[in-house]
Formats: C-alpha cells, sequence, structure tokens
C-alpha cells in the first residue's frame, strides 16, 4: 500500500474508534437520562416506576395549592380530569405556576404515591399547554374532539 | 397610509428579490453580462424596499396604531419608547420581518465588500441570497403578514410579554438573527463555488471574513441570550438546554469548525468538499433552529406561539434549500480532487479532528434535542432528554477539543515530527500542577473541577508558547509585534477567550450555591460565608407594573457587601407576576437575591439565594472570542485580488482547481 | 461516489420525523367537556346586572357560548364574523364576559354592535375554569340535552364558521330535544 494511503488509513480508523467510544459513551448518558412522561391517570394505575425520575404533567386542581408558613414547600394537586395525583414541591414555584394551568414537574414517586418534584415547569406565554400535556388530555377523550368533524354523538355519559 | 406603505414596500421588496434571484442566473446560464450586473442594483434596492417597509411598523408602534393587529398584539400606551421599538421583533412577524430586513443587509454589504470578487461569481452569490430572500419573503406575505389591519380597533394593546421589556433582550434576537443569516452569506458562496465547479481556495478566502463576523454576532447573541436568561427570567440558571438554546447553539458549532476548516482550504487548498459540507450545515441548521422554535413541534419554555400551518411552510422551504444545496454537494464533491497531502502528525489532523469533535457534538444535541420528536413519531412513547445528558456530552466531546486546542496550535502545517512534541509533556505536567493549586485554593475538592482547570492551564499555557514562536528568530520588540498579522492576532485571542470561557463554567458549575429560603423581617441566613438579612418587603408602583420590592443586606465578616432590591412585578395588562432578582456583580463572583411570594400574616417570604463564583467569566470568554473573529477579520490577505495571494499548494497550476 | 449522498439521505430522513412531529398539532387542545353536561351556572347579565343567567333557560335549545374580553385581540378579529353570525335565526349566542371590566365591555359592544343574545359577566373567572377555558376567545356548541359538543380556542374565520360551526349547528337542529 502506498505509504500515504496506509497513513490516511491509519487516520480514518483512530477517528472511527474515537466517535464509536464518544457515541458509546453518549448513548449510556442518553439511556441514564430519558424520562418518561406519565400523565396522572397512568401514575394511578401504577404504571409509573417508583425510585425513578419522570415527568408528569397536567391540570392544576382548583384550590388544591398548600403552602406551608414555615418552609418553602408547597403541595399541589395535577389532574388530566380523571385521575388527581399529589405534587410536593420544595423550591420556589415558576412566576407562571397558577391554578386551573397546565404544568409539567418533574422527580421521582415516593412510596405514599405523593409525587417528589425538583422541577416545575410553566410556560412563559399565557397561553400555552405543554404539548404533552395537551395530547394526554386529548387521549383522555377517544370520540372526542377532531380538528374538522364535530363529535358525531355524545360519549357515553351520565344523561342530564 | 403609512402601513398601507409598508405593505407595498414589503411586496416591492419580493420584486425585487425575484429580480436578483431569477435575472443573474439566466445571464450566468447564458452568459449575458447585463443581466449578470443586474444583480448588484436589485440586491441593494431590495434592502432600501426593506428598510422602508421595517420602519414603517416601526413607527407604526411609536405612534401607537392599534389597526395594525400585530402592534394592538405586542404593544401598550404604557410601553415606553424603548421597549415599542424592541417589540417589532418581540413576536413572530415582526421577528421574520427583521430577520428578511438582516438577510438583504448582508446581500448589501456582500454587493459593498466584495469588491475583489469576479463579477460573475459575484452575481451567483447574490441570486443565491435573492432565492433564500424569496423564501423568507413569501412566508412572511402568506403566512404572517405583520401589517395585517385590525378591525374594530381596540383603544388599548395586549403589551409586550413582560419578560421582554428587558435592554438584553431588546438587542439580543437582531444580535442572533445577524449571526444565523449572516452564515446565509458563507453558504451562498460555497454553492457558487459548487455551482460554478471552483472549489478553491479564493472560494475560501472571499468565504473567511464573512463567516467571521456572522459568527461573532452569533458568539455575542448567544451570550447576551445567556446573560438575558440568567438575569430576567429570575431563576439564576445560565444555560438549560432548551430546545431553543440549542438551535443557536448548534450553528455556532458548525461556524466554529467551519471558521477552522476555511483555513485549512484557504491556507492548504485541502478539506474543499468537508468545508462545502459545513457552510452548508451550518446555515441549514439555522433554517432548522428558525423552524423549531416557530412550528411548534417541540416544547420549549421560550418558543414563539406556534403554528403548525408556518411549519409547513418553514419545512418545505428547508427541504427545498437544503435538500437542493445537498444534491448539488452529491453532484459536485466527487468531482474535487485534493492536491495537498498531510501527515498523521500536522496541522491538518488537528484541525480535522476539531471539526470532527465540534460536529460530533452538535450531532449529539441535535440527536437530544430531536429525540422526542422521534419517539413520538416512532410510537415509542413520550420522552424527554434531561440536561444531564447535554452536560455529559459536551464534558466528554469538550475535553478532547480543548487538548487539541492547545496543542495543535504548535504543530506545523503538512508533516510534523513526533519526537520534538515530547516536550509538550511538561506544560501539560504544569498545567495539571497549577490546575491542583488552584482547585485547592476552593472550598472543596471536586474532580471535575480539577479537570476543567487543567484544561484552562493547559489552553493558557500552550497559547501563549504558541504566540511567542513569532519570536524566535526576531527580538520581541514593538516593531516586530506590528509586523504580526492580525489573523494571527485573533487567533490567539479568541483561545484565549475559549480558556476565560472555559474557566467560568468550571468554576460556576462545580462552586456555585443556592437555597430557596423562607424568611421573616428580621431574619438571616448564612450561606458560603455571605450573611443574607431579610429586611423585609415593601409595595411599589412602576410605569407600567405594581408589584413588591424586597429589602436584604448582605455581610460577610459584619462588612456590609450590598443592599440587594430584588423586586416582584405584577404588569397591569398580564395576569402573572414577574422577577426581577437583585445581583450584586463581581469579577470573581455574583450574589444573586430573587424574590419569591409572601407567605403568611408575617411578612414573610420565599427568596431564593446564589452565589455564583466567576459566572461573568462566562460572558467575557465570549466577548473576548468574537473579539478575536473581528481582529482576524481585518486581516489584508482577505481583500486582496486573488492571484497575488495563490496558495503553496496550488502556485504551479495556473487555475489552481478541478484537475 | 454513494457517500457523497449520505449527507442528502440523513437529511431526508430527518424532514420526514420532522414532518410527522408536525403533524402532531398543538394548537388544537380538545376540551375535555366534550360530550359532557355544560357546567351550570347563573351570573348577573353585563348590560342589567342586577338579573342572572344560566343555561337552564336554554334547556331544549342549540347554542353557543362564546368566552371573550374587551381587551383580546383576537375577540376583536373575530367580532366582525360573530356579527354576522347572530342574524342567522338559528343561532343562540351566549357572550361570557372573562375577568373583564364591565365599562370597557359596554363600550366595546355599544361601539361596534353586539352579537350576543345575552353577555353575562364571569369577574372572578370561574366559570371560565368550569369550562376549561384557558385563552380567550373560546367558543362553545351545546346541544338541546346542555351537553357540550364542540369546542373551538382561538378567532372565529368566516372559514371555520362556514365549514365546521353552521353544518354542526343545522345536525344539533335536527336532533330530538
Amino acid at each position: 500500500m502506498h505509504p500515504a494511503r496506509a497513513r490516511r488509513l491509519k487516520l480514518v480508523v483512530i477517528m472511527l474508534i474515537g466517535v464509536f467510544i464518544a457515541g458509546g459513551f453518549a448513548f449510556l448518558a442518553f439511556k441514564e437520562n430519558l424520562m418518561l412522561y406519565f400523565t396522572p391517570s397512568e401514575v394511578a394505575a401504577g404504571k409509573a416506576p417508583t425510585g425513578q425520575r419522570f415527568n408528569i404533567g397536567g391540570m392544576v386542581v382548583d384550590g388544591s395549592v398548600i403552602k406551608s408558613s414555615q418552609s418553602v414547600d408547597v403541595q399541589f394537586d395535577v389532574t388530566d380530569y380523571d385521575k388527581t395525583i399529589r405534587i410536593k414541591f420544595a423550591d420556589i414555584l415558576p412566576d407562571l405556576f397558577r391554578e386551573g394551568q397546565a404544568i409539567i414537574a418533574k422527580g421521582k414517586l415516593n412510596t405514599e404515591g405523593v409525587f417528589i418534584a425538583d422541577e416545575v415547569l410553566a410556560k412563559h406565554d399565557e397561553t400555552y399547554m405543554p404539548k404533552e400535556v395537551a395530547d394526554s388530555l386529548k387521549h383522555k377523550n377517544k370520540p372526542g374532539y377532531d380538528k374538522t368533524k364535530p363529535s358525531p354523538s355524545p360519549s357515553p355519559s351520565p344523561s342530564p | 397610509m403609512i402601513v398601507e406603505f409598508g405593505q407595498f414596500a414589503l411586496i416591492l421588496a419580493l420584486i425585487l428579490a425575484l429580480i436578483q434571484a431569477v435575472l443573474p442566473l439566466i445571464g450566468t446560464l447564458i452568459n449575458l453580462p447585463n443581466l449578470i450586473l443586474v444583480a448588484r442594483p436589485a440586491a441593494q434596492a431590495q434592502f432600501l424596499a426593506l428598510v422602508i417597509s421595517f420602519a414603517c411598523l416601526v413607527y407604526a408602534f411609536v405612534i401607537h396604531d392599534f389597526s395594525v393587529a400585530y402592534v394592538a398584539n405586542n404593544s401598550n400606551t404604557n410601553l415606553p419608547l424603548l421597549y415599542r421599538v424592541s417589540a417589532v421583533w418581540g413576536a413572530h412577524e415582526g421577528s421574520l420581518l427583521l430577520w428578511a430586513l438582516v438577510l438583504s443587509l448582508w446581500t448589501f454589504a456582500v454587493t459593498i465588500f466584495s469588491r475583489q470578487v469576479p463579477p460573475l461569481m459575484l452575481a451567483r452569490v447574490v441570486s443565491i441570497m435573492g432565492w433564500i430572500s424569496i423564501g423568507f419573503l413569501l412566508f412572511l406575505i402568506i403566512t404572517s403578514n405583520p401589517f395585517a389591519r385590525l378591525f374594530p380597533v381596540p383603544a388599548q394593546g395586549h403589551d409586550l410579554n413582560p419578560l421582554l421589556q428587558d435592554f438584553g433582550l431588546a438587542i439580543h434576537p437582531p444580535m442572533l438573527y445577524m449571526g444565523y443569516v449572516g452564515l446565509s452569506v458563507a453558504f451562498a458562496f460555497a454553492i457558487a463555488a459548487m455551482w460554478a465547479n471552483r472549489l478553491d481556495s479564493a472560494w475560501a478566502r472571499w468565504s473567511r471574513p464573512w463567516t467571521n463576523i456572522a459568527w461573532i454576532f452569533l458568539t455575542l447573541g448567544i451570550a447576551l441570550g445567556s446573560w438575558w436568561a440568567y438575569y430576567e427570567l429570575g431563576w439564576g440558571g445560565w444555560w438549560f438546554w432548551d430546545p431553543v438554546e440549542n438551535a443557536s447553539f448548534m450553528p455556532w458549532l458548525v461556524a466554529t469548525a467551519l471558521i477552522h476548516s476555511l483555513a485549512v482550504t484557504d491556507k492548504r487548498s485541502s478539506f474543499k468538499a468537508w468545508t462545502a459540507l459545513l457552510a452548508i450545515f451550518a446555515f441549514s441548521l439555522s433554517l432548522l433552529g428558525t423552524f423549531l422554535v416557530r412550528s411548534g413541534v417541540l416544547t420549549s419554555v421560550h418558543a414563539f406561539a406556534s403554528d403548525p400551518e408556518r411549519g409547513v411552510f418553514i419545512l418545505l422551504f428547508l427541504l427545498l434549500v437544503v435538500g437542493g444545496s445537498l444534491t448539488l454537494f452529491a453532484m459536485r464533491a466527487p468531482l474535487i480532487k485534493s492536491h495537498s497531502q498531510f501527515s498523521l502528525l500536522s496541522r491538518e489532523t488537528a484541525l480535522l479532528l476539531n471539526n470532527i469533535f465540534l460536529v460530533v457534538l452538535a450531532i449529539g444535541i441535535l440527536a437530544g434535542t430531536l429525540f422526542p420528536i422521534f419517539t413520538v413519531a416512532l410510537n415509542l412513547g413520550k420522552y424527554s432528554v434531561g440536561f444531564p445528558f447535554f452536560n455529559f456530552i459536551f464534558v466528554l466531546l469538550g475535553t478532547p477539543l480543548a487538548l487539541l486546542l492547545g496543542f495543535g496550535q504548535l504543530l506545523r502545517w503538512k508533516k510534523d515530527r513526533a519526537r520534538q512534541h515530547i516536550t509538550k509533556l511538561i506544560p501539560l505536567a504544569i498545567s495539571i500542577l497549577l490546575a491542583v493549586a488552584s482547585v485547592l485554593m476552593m472550598s472543596y475538592f471536586s474532580f471535575y473541577a480539577l479537570l476543567g482547570m487543567s484544561l484552562a492551564w493547559w489552553m493558557l499555557i500552550m497559547t501563549i508558547t504558541s504566540f511567542m514562536q513569532r519570536f524566535k528568530n526576531q527580538p520581541f520588540s514593538f516593531s516586530s509585534l506590528r509586523k504580526i498579522p492580525p489573523s494571527y492576532y485573533g487567533t490567539h485571542i479568541a483561545h484565549i477567550g475559549v480558556v476565560v470561557f472555559c474557566v467560568g463554567i468550571t468554576l460556576t458549575s462545580n462552586y456555585s450555591s443556592k437555597k430557596d429560603v423562607l424568611l421573616k423581617p428580621g431574619e438571616s441566613y448564612q450561606m458560603d460565608g455571605y450573611r443574607y438579612k431579610f429586611n423585609g418587603a415593601k409595595q411599589i408602583t412602576g410605569p407600567n407594573y405594581r408589584g413588591y420590592e424586597g429589602d436584604v443586606v448582605i455581610t460577610k465578616n459584619n462588612t456590609v457587601i450590598a443592599n440587594m432590591k430584588p423586586q416582584k412585578r405584577i404588569y397591569f395588562s398580564q395576569q402573572n407576576p414577574m422577577t426581577e432578582a437583585a445581583i450584586d456583580a463581581g469579577f470573581t463572583r455574583d450574589l444573586f437575591v430573587a424574590l419569591g411570594e409572601e407567605r403568611g400574616q408575617a411578612g414573610a417570604w420565599t427568596l431564593r439565594l446564589y452565589y455564583k463564583p466567576f459566572i461573568r467569566w462566562i460572558w467575557l470568554g465570549a466577548i473576548i472570542m468574537s473579539l478575536g473573529g473581528l481582529v482576524a477579520s481585518f486581516d489584508k490577505r482577505y481583500r486582496q485580488k486573488n492571484k497575488r495571494t495563490q496558495t503553496a499548494a496550488e502556485k504551479d497550476r495556473p487555475d489552481g482547481e478541478l484537475a | 461516489m454513494l457517500r457523497y449522498l449520505i449527507p442528502l439521505a440523513v437529511f431526508i430522513i430527518l424532514v420526514i420525523f420532522l414532518a410527522i412531529g408536525l403533524k402532531n398539532d398543538p394548537r388544537y387542545v380538545p376540551s375535555p367537556l366534550i360530550g359532557k353536561p355544560a357546567p351550570d351556572f347563573s351570573l348577573p347579565r353585563l348590560f342589567t346586572p342586577s338579573t342572572t343567567f344560566g343555561p337552564k333557560s336554554l334547556r331544549g335549545k342549540v347554542w353557543i357560548l362564546n368566552a371573550w374580553t374587551s381587551d383580546c385581540v383576537g375577540c376583536r378579529q373575530e367580532h366582525p364574523y360573530l356579527l354576522a353570525l347572530s342574524k342567522n335565526k338559528l343561532i343562540n349566542l351566549i357572550g361570557l364576559d372573562y375577568r373583564d371590566s364591565n365599562t370597557l365591555a359596554i363600550a366595546l359592544l355599544k361601539e361596534h354592535g353586539n352579537p350576543y343574545q345575552v353577555v353575562v359577566t364571569d369577574q372572578d373567572g370561574s366559570v371560565g375554569i368550569d369550562y376549561g377555558v384557558y385563552a380567550v376567545p373560546e367558543t362553545f356548541i351545546i346541544d338541546k340535552k346542555g351537553i357540550i359538543r364542540f369546542k373551538y380556542i382561538g378567532p372565529l374565520f368566516p372559514d371555520e364558521i362556514n365549514k365546521t360551526i353552521l353544518p354542526l349547528i343545522k345536525k344539533l337542529n335536527e336532533e330530538v330535544g
């Protein structure tokens, strides 16, 4: 083999190994840092893992926010209009956090089924609903809303 | 009337963009010099039309013309003048108009400052930029008209998002857009060169100053955004790996790679296909960023109010621009022959590795950002990728990059001898010792701090060594300093910027303290040697808001360091409160206090306290980097006619390229 | 030569994913209330605050609830179309003035016309929350049995009114109450 070509081949091989090692590490980091999203119903049904971080999203239940007057702690409930999960948070809530608003919380579930959040996200925009929350509300209501076709018949709900 | 005039100027700009794009294209195809000469005046006229259009929108904001829906949505009679002007680019429509204006400004600049470029080549570049402009102007006019009228006319506007009522954010978007859009010049030069089958070192030399300047704006724009997030979002973070931030960081990484790769193509006539590909990537990532921010495919804390229709338009545009240029690349790249060879140990190899690490980092960030879209599309569930992933790959790939930065500067072009460089182990050892000493001065030991500081010392020592190499054969004197070309200064200044940046992130990330506390008036909290005493909060009223202002006195060893006045504002036009943090800025540390909310009856408030060592160095580093870029752009080589400055590798071939 | 096509291939795959991402339209947020009975309320009327109004009196009719405020741009955009819509005899359009100043709201309707049969004022926003209003304007269609059948977020433009609202009202009117 031509010496120059051999050198180039060596270079390519070294680079490929480097990229593969980097890719491998990155993949490991990826796996550890992937956070699944769950709705309150899924959490209530026991689908969410305990002891592992995940996201939960829903609407903050009106009147559920309780703020401690002794510490920074707060607790509130989020709902997908089906099941409700209690969230505890020991930091300052974002400015845009409000009752009746959609939020996403990141954290872990404790053994009592309370979600211990380490981060709570609300959005800058007042007219915002996190996409995940919007989607999960959509799934809650299968026969319901469709952009072009209004619901053909009411879903089986108690007749007034 | 003025508003209709602005609308008219916008449509005129579209017509001029069509002329600018189509006529020179036909001219180059059928070789009609008259049509080629149209490029320059058409581009200049288009710029003028967009300036007028933009001025009309500014005017509508200044006089509170709420008959314009966009003004009514984003302004208010209580809004101060400065923010009425910056409100022009505070939301989707206006910021897109700014984008179009900036694009035509760059094109205008190209027509003025590229006298050394042959007219035919210039016509191609201007035509390509015209095509991009057509895309954006159509997008603007069809889906996002900023001049759309509103009836009935409201008496009061909805007000600008209070987060955007801030000086830093008033200038952040124009800076960032100058950077994003500036990459279109390098892109247009690359496409023009491929189109003409002239991917040579002259092309690289023409592109270099433009890429530098775009990169400077991008660097400053990102730094400003980070600074703004730090003090205005109120919660003390300076980088969140949010999709919108990533959208600006990815093109920066690729543009940085491009700057280095252009140097090789310019000086050694090597890496030609790769450089062209990087130019395409850099601009494509800017466009992708636009798509991500405005289409609503990703959940981001600060995306624009999203609209899928707009998303479809940008995606089609992206497909056309990027798909088209990559197809052209696939057709032309196989024809390129590289003439110069280099050995495994050479500056070329070091720069190639630099490029690979930067691009792999950009791809990693892209993968992390788009991962939620992939999993949803493949029906694998809803995931989000946490910031630890991004931090991890940043450190993983940043470490070899920093090592390379130190070492690569001292390598010769083409071929170097390994034996000569064994001595570099000495500065490496010195760096580690200095880093150990630095870390021991901090409050506790941290492995990552040691790593970061070692890399910083290493880069510093090697950059100085590299700079001093100039004086091997001549005395260190004022006159010899003056003989050094600006690009040599620029490189080393920028690398010092990287050192400062590296120190900043290392120390801030490893030694910051944060605590959320509940304090009654008179109570205090001790953290990192500083005592924060809360003296209660009182009501305040501003021009378009009311709120509370806290009073916190910080002392250290009983000496008063600062009296902080963090605020909580409620703007009249909005329902949500806004946090205005108080920051005591310093060269080696920032103290940060933000007001949370009132709890109970005793006047107690929740407060967030931060101690952030060396955080200013992050932005200072970015400023030094861009200063380096600026100095390098002044190099005379870029302004000379190409004949006299052929590279050594090309000298024996008359036209250089394409055997 | 094929290796030069790799960037293009990767890019095309990326675009496909982005296009799928776009299809998951984030703007159309469904109301969990669709198919459920419309929450009851009894709120003061805007023009005669001493009297109240509630959905009970609309039982057996198809009606539209439009949540709006005087300072909302989207509401102004849809205003002329609502006026046109209100000319239609089949339409019972009820306005929910959501967290607004009564004076400003009255001034707006006096100046530009009132499309609503009745406007009620929801000062504290509690009814809005019952209906899951999170950004005005929002529009609900309620059938003869008092069940919410449709919700629309954002200003109503002629396109949406002609393609969706009017056909739905017609259909609901044919249903047995």
